[in-house]
């Protein structure tokens, strides 16, 4: 499998006044392979969702690259960039209530992607937005109405309809079930699976539900403060978790399994996770690691692969 | 240490039937209908069910933070430590909101005063429900910090809420409900806001203080991992009504009413030897405008017979304390799906 996507070193910041900077992405390497789904965990305000939105040029990139079937993307989006790419990289927002423009209609909502790249006769669009709107669940005729008159879950459909539209390769999921209810967090998932199945997407997941990110997801990516701190197999890395980030992420998530639950011991860390305007020297998770050494202190670990398993790393337990 | 001396028969806190509607321009929503649980000293019971189904309106209308009018307790009785506290703000000489029962709320941003400190919000209860001078109230606010592991309190107490993180506000929400000794605190949706590392120091923090305290605590939630590491009894709430109640190991183990199953499918388990697929429940929840006529959950049932669109079905007991309401369980249904958990005799 040849890798669609490659995050190269891409680091995000963003000025705040002329002396702070708010370190939100730096220096992150990943790549997704064609029909992979990677899911990307961590705590709010670990950069997850600014990286989804710099790999999309959503946000100019501070330095780095990303490729795109191995084309460099640009560093920073131009209108003509956006109309180029737009149809192969797509983007479902985490919250189905505001990203929905309320004065458009649901035909024009998920039609106009088609418009604007595309060119299609009236007719046509609103044929396309009829059968995608049957395809993620919802009916035809409910093109003309507004989004105030929708549920939760059939806006986040909605949304998916307006992504998947334009047939996308690659699509950046920003946190799709996280203001859902459990059952129909489960209706959301599954119809990704079955878009996934029949269009051959690859997806970037970005959620903080590990076990749902389990479920969903080939490959975990773990990121702390704007950095990785561990990539490797879902399963693996769920059940045979390496950083001490991610073993206690991890034995955070309550199970639904109270007899598990009660013979669990309780591993809550203390502190909270350190603001990213002045990020601390060496290893960012130093100052709350239940197993920190001298040497996090003071040089930052690369994420390097580990010798047994198809794992990496970034941790001085691992050097 | 709250001075409860009730029998050891009756429970703490007794709701009976309680039903609640809210008049809306659409017409009158039903949002609890008959609704009864009690909660024994130093438990926790656990309401589980989705948005919209009332779990939080039956809490608040305990509390008396239902807003009357629109809203309007039409049956039922709670009654705490015997004495009858729906539609009263006094009981026994104590004020109920904030001394009898504390609560914490689901967005702790939101849920505070942004102009005053936080060591005056928490000493605020104490300078009303117990007289105490401010400077003692404060000094009591800052003791609560701490059992609230709150760093450098008599600092953080002298702040305002934007100075707090998410987590750090819950902590003093915590301290604030708790600040008048309650018998039983109210935690709606404590966590749902928050990130499973700092739920978790969240979860511990309330465990502790019930341990302390020997308060009671109902806890509202939707996520069930929360409710396995926490709850003793658990309530599923659907459509305005109490579906399944039971022990915690019960209701996980032997779940008995269709709706719990699928609130349990429609999760991803995390034993990697049991990989199902995720079975979501179809359909959304009915409209309480105009309730149907039989079992609120039968047009999403994949169980759903006859009798359940015509008729309310009873509850039926499996246990002494385990009930499913439900007509898979009367004697003359013949349909005993594999799934659910039925009593010996009636296989």
């Amino acid at each position: 499998m040849s890798n669609l996507l490659e995050v190269i070193e891409l680091t995000k910041f963003f000025d705040m006044g002329r002396k702070h900077r708010v370190h939100a992405v730096e220096n992150v390497s990943l790549s997704i392979a064609e029909k992979e789904i990677v899911g990307l965990v961590g705590e709010s305000g670990s950069g997850k969702s600014t990286l989804g939105k710099t790999v999309l040029g959503l946000h100019d990139k501070t330095s780095g690259q990303v490729k795109f079937r191995g084309e460099v993307l640009p560093q920073k989006y131009q209108a003509k960039d956006f109309r180029r790419f737009a149809t192969n990289m797509q983007m479902i927002f985490q919250d189905p209530y505001s990203s929905l423009n309320p004065r458009m209609t649901i035909g024009e909502i998920v039609g106009e992607g088609l418009k604007l790249h595309q060119n299609h006769d009236p007719s046509i669009v609103r044929d396309k937005v009829a059968v995608w709107l049957e395809k993620v669940g919802l009916h035809a005729d409910h093109m003309s109405r507004y989004p105030h008159e929708f549920s939760g879950g059939q806006r986040q459909r909605i949304g998916i309809a307006r992504a998947m539209i334009l047939e996308p390769e690659f699509v950046v999921c920003d946190e799709p079930i996280s203001a859902l209810d459990v059952s129909v967090q489960a209706q959301v998932i599954n119809l990704l699976g079955e878009l996934k199945e029949s269009m051959g997407l690859t997806l970037l997941f970005i959620a903080h539900d590990l076990s749902m990110v389990r479920y969903v997801s080939d490959r975990m990516a773990v990121m702390y403060l704007g950095s990785l701190v561990e990539v490797g197999k879902a399963d693996e890395v769920y059940f045979d978790p390496k950083h001490p980030y991610t073993q206690v992420l991890i034995g955070s998530n309550p199970e639904p399994d109270p007899e598990l639950e009660r013979s669990r011991p309780s591993t809550a860390i203390q502190g909270e996770i350190p603001s990213p305007v002045n990020v601390p020297a060496g290893c960012r998770f130093a100052n709350r690691c239940p197993k920190v050494m001298d040497v996090c202190k003071s040089i930052t670990p690369q994420l390097i692969p580990l010798k047994d398993i198809e794992r990496k790393v970034a941790c001085h337990l691992y050097t | 240490m709250s001075s409860v001396t009730a029998a050891n028969s009756a429970s703490l806190l007794e709701v009976e039937d309680l039903a609640v509607e809210f008049d809306t321009y659409g017409g009158i929503v039903q949002a609890v209908r008959g609704v009864s649980f009690s909660v024994e000293e130093g438990k926790t019971l656990a309401i589980v069910g989705e948005s919209g189904c009332g779990k939080s309106v039956t809490v608040q209308s305990m509390m008396g933070l239902i807003p009357m009018p629109p809203g309007r307790i039409t049956s039922g009785s709670a009654r705490l430590k015997g004495h009858e506290i729906l539609g009263r703000t006094i009981v026994n000489g104590k004020e109920i909101r904030g001394s009898e029962i504390g609560m914490i709320f689901q967005d702790p941003m939101t849920s505070l005063n942004p102009t005053m400190t936080i060591g005056d919000q928490i000493a605020e209860p104490l300078q009303v429900h117990r007289g105490y001078s401010y400077k003692k109230a404060f000094n009591e606010a800052i003791r609560l910090l701490e059992m609230s592991k709150i760093p450098e309190a008599a600092k953080r107490a002298r702040q305002y809420p934007f100075e707090f993180s998410g987590g750090m506000l819950q902590r003093a929400m915590i301290a604030m409900a708790i600040a008048c000794k309650p018998s039983i605190l109210i935690a709606d949706e404590p966590t749902t806001a928050l990130d499973v590392t700092i739920q978790a120091q969240i979860l511990d923090l309330l465990q502790d203080l019930q341990k302390e305290t020997g308060m009671a605590v109902i806890l509202i939630t939707h996520d069930l991992g929360v409710v396995a590491r926490m709850a003793d009894e658990v309530a599923v709430m659907y459509a305005g009504k109490i579906v399944e109640h039971g022990m915690v190991d019960d209701v996980f183990y032997r779940s008995a009413h269709p709706y719990t199953l699928g609130l349990k499918e429609a999760m991803p388990t995390n034993d990697p030897s049991l990989q199902h697929e995720l079975k979501p429940i179809e359909g959304s929840p009915p409209d309480l405008f105009s309730p149907p006529q039989g079992c609120g959950y039968c047009a999403r049932c994949p169980y759903a017979m006859q009798i359940c669109n015509r008729q309310q079905p009873d509850d039926t007991f499996l246990a002494k304390d385990h009930f499913s309401r439900c007509w898979l369980h009367h004697v003359s249904s013949s349909n005993k799906p594999d799934q659910l958990y039925f009593k010996e005799e009636a296989k």
